[in-house]
């Protein structure tokens, strides 16, 4: 019998591994809650057809793909074998839309990252969002989210930002990195990211072309304003992060972009059982998790860009269809997976950031709750845990269900406590997209399966 | 294609986010906080932080950067936690 295989996200990891998986023979579906396929990093622009994402119009015309586009997988199943996807298409949060449960004989998680957004004084200001949302907002949407950006946080990803909101006419006033930049790449990080070497030297040219300033080990520490962002105070930091004295500046901007480093979109995984290792699903050379069936691709994995994801997809695809590992793909996983260690090395978070935030900054935008709120319930009430933690404080049960805060707050109670938090704890949500009551009530039985 | 934003017309194209709508209409908040009253509008971006709820056709907790606008969306700010509108 064909093998069904359900891939789920369209980004450059999806993409390849349902190709994979379709040429090797299985009937594939690729589902993704955008309107159209190529995840962040081949964003398209409002109305643009899948033919401008590489593998798009294969994709398209391939007679074992069926592409759902607009429709968001809310949990998945397991079976005897295999497992029962749930999705649910229409309209974004709309209501009326149209569920449908697919079944998997095997599962392709590539659900990707999002950026990591650390806590300071007026980070909750509007005009203060997050690196990826000027990108997505400016690729997609082809509009600048200011005038006058501050881009601040770590990684090589701040370049493209930055470029991209010069694309769409807004002054970057400085693009701030807060570790030490292209000084901290180890030798093998430099070779096997050579070709990436020469994109970071056209963004250079680029940032020189219209005088951007690029700063290492800077950052924006306060962002000032009533009822939107009308300054910044940026400082230098050490090399914990901690902020130098005397170093601050003030620089009026009407939207900063932060960004440091990605946190791996993991519920879906949670809910599949599969093992997590640094907060990242564990896979063996085939890229197979630790539950049978159950394959993961892309930042799911570990955080190393749009050609890693793509190669790890082609694996996962072919060997969710039952075939060998490629071998071409599987040489490019292996130099792509040595880049992104040594990334992970040259832009770590630093502990110091944790004397960033003021005790009224909240640390929970979506509850409210406060760095000194969170501190209280930490230590007086002996809040050890993640569970505990968030049932005294109420930090991460909001609607975002502690995908932003999480991690930050994880961190910042240990420190307060000297106790452990898994941070993927917070990843523990029965329902990876939210659904309407009359969704949740509808009678399964009516669903087309 | 045509939309209003508390109670204004407003312009909208083909595949146009509400948060790309709001913003080109110089709106950088559309919500208040349930507790503080605090405005708040896009964060993430990709539907990943819930800070960009905005009330559409009297249905709240729209994701602003993730609905897709449509001929004819009333789309208005929204107050703390709200319950959808009765209609028929
Ligand atoms: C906002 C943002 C912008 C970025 N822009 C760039 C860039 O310009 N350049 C760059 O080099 N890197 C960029 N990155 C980094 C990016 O993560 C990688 O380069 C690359 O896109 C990762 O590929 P992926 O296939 O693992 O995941 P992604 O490309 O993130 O694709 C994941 C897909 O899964 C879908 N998805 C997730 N959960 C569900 C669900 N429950 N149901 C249905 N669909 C779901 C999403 O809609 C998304 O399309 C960006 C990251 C973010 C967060
Ligand atoms: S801005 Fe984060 S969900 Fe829309």
């Amino acid at each position: 019998m064909t093998r069904r295989v359900v891939v789920v996200g369209a980004g450059p990891a999806g993409v390849s591994a349902a190709l994979a998986a379709a040429d090797a023979g299985a009937q594939v579906t690729l589902v993704d809650s955008a309107p159209t396929v190529g995840g962040q990093f081949h964003r398209q622009p409002a109305g643009a057809g899948p033919d401008k994402v590489p593998g798009g119009s294969r994709l398209v015309e391939h007679p074992r793909v069926r592409l759902l586009t607009d429709t968001v997988v809310w949990t998945v199943e397991p079976l005897h074998s295999g497992h029962l996807v749930h999705v649910r298409t229409g309209q974004a949060d709309g209501p009326g839309r149209h569920g449908e449960a697919l079944t998997a004989d095997a599962l392709v998680l590539a659900t990707g990252a999002y950026d990591r957004a650390l806590p300071f004084p007026g980070w909750d200001l509007p005009g203060v969002v997050t690196a990826g949302a000027a990108q997505a907002l400016a690729k997609g949407q082809g509009i600048a989210i200011g005038d006058r950006v501050l881009v601040a946080g770590t990684g090589p990803f701040l370049l493209p930002v930055a470029q991209s909101l010069v694309g769409v006419g807004a002054q970057v006033v400085e693009v701030l990195e807060a570790n030490g930049g292209i000084r901290g790449w180890t030798p093998s990080a430099l070779v096997a990211g050579r070709g990436k070497l020469a994109e970071l030297a056209g963004y250079a040219r680029l940032l020189a072309t219209h005088r951007v300033p690029y700063r290492t080990r800077r950052t924006v520490i306060a962002a000032h304003g009533e009822d939107r962002v009308t300054s910044v105070t940026t400082a230098a930091l050490d090399r914990e992060w901690r902020v130098k004295p005397g170093t601050e500046r003030r620089l009026p901007v009407d939207a900063v972009c932060v960004g440091f480093g990605f946190t791996p979109q993991l519920e879906l995984a949670v809910s599949a059982r599969c093992e997590l290792v640094d907060g990242f699903v564990e896979v063996t050379p085939t890229q197979e998790t630790s539950v049978p069936g159950v394959f993961a691709a892309g930042e799911l994995t570990g955080i190393g860009g749009a050609d890693l994801a793509a190669a790890e997809g082609t694996i996962a695809g072919a060997c969710a269809a039952g075939q060998a590992i490629p071998e071409a793909a599987l040489r490019k996983a292996r130099r792509g997976r040595t880049f992104a260690a040594g990334l992970a090395n040259a832009y770590p978070v630093r502990p110091g950031w944790r004397t960033w935030p003021a005790d009224d900054t909240l640390v929970c935008r979506c509850e409210e709750v406060t760095l000194g709120a969170l501190r209280t319930a930490a230590r007086e009430r002996d809040a050890l845990g993640v569970r505990s933690l968030k049932l005294t404080s109420r930090v991460g049960l909001g609607l975002c269900q502690g995908r932003v805060c999480g991690r930050n707050a994880a961190e910042l109670a240990a420190g307060y406590t000297g106790g452990h938090y898994d941070p993927s704890d917070t990843a523990r949500r029965p329902i990876a997209a939210p659904l309407r009551l009359g969704e949740l009530a509808e009678d399964p039985e009516k669903e087309n399966t | 294609m045509n939309v209003t934003v508390d109670g204004e017309p407003q312009p909208a194209r083909a595949g146009q986010t509400v948060a790309a709508l709001l913003l080109a209409a110089a709106r950088v908040s559309w919500r208040d906080t349930r507790a503080g009253g605090r405005p708040r509008g896009l964060f993430c971006g990709i539907g990943v932080c819930f800070d960009c709820l905005v009330v559409v056709n009297g249905i709240p907790d729209v994701r602003a950067c993730q609905r897709v606008v449509a001929d004819g969306d009333e789309i208005r700010t929204q107050h703390g936690a709200e319950l959808p509108e009765a209609r028929s």
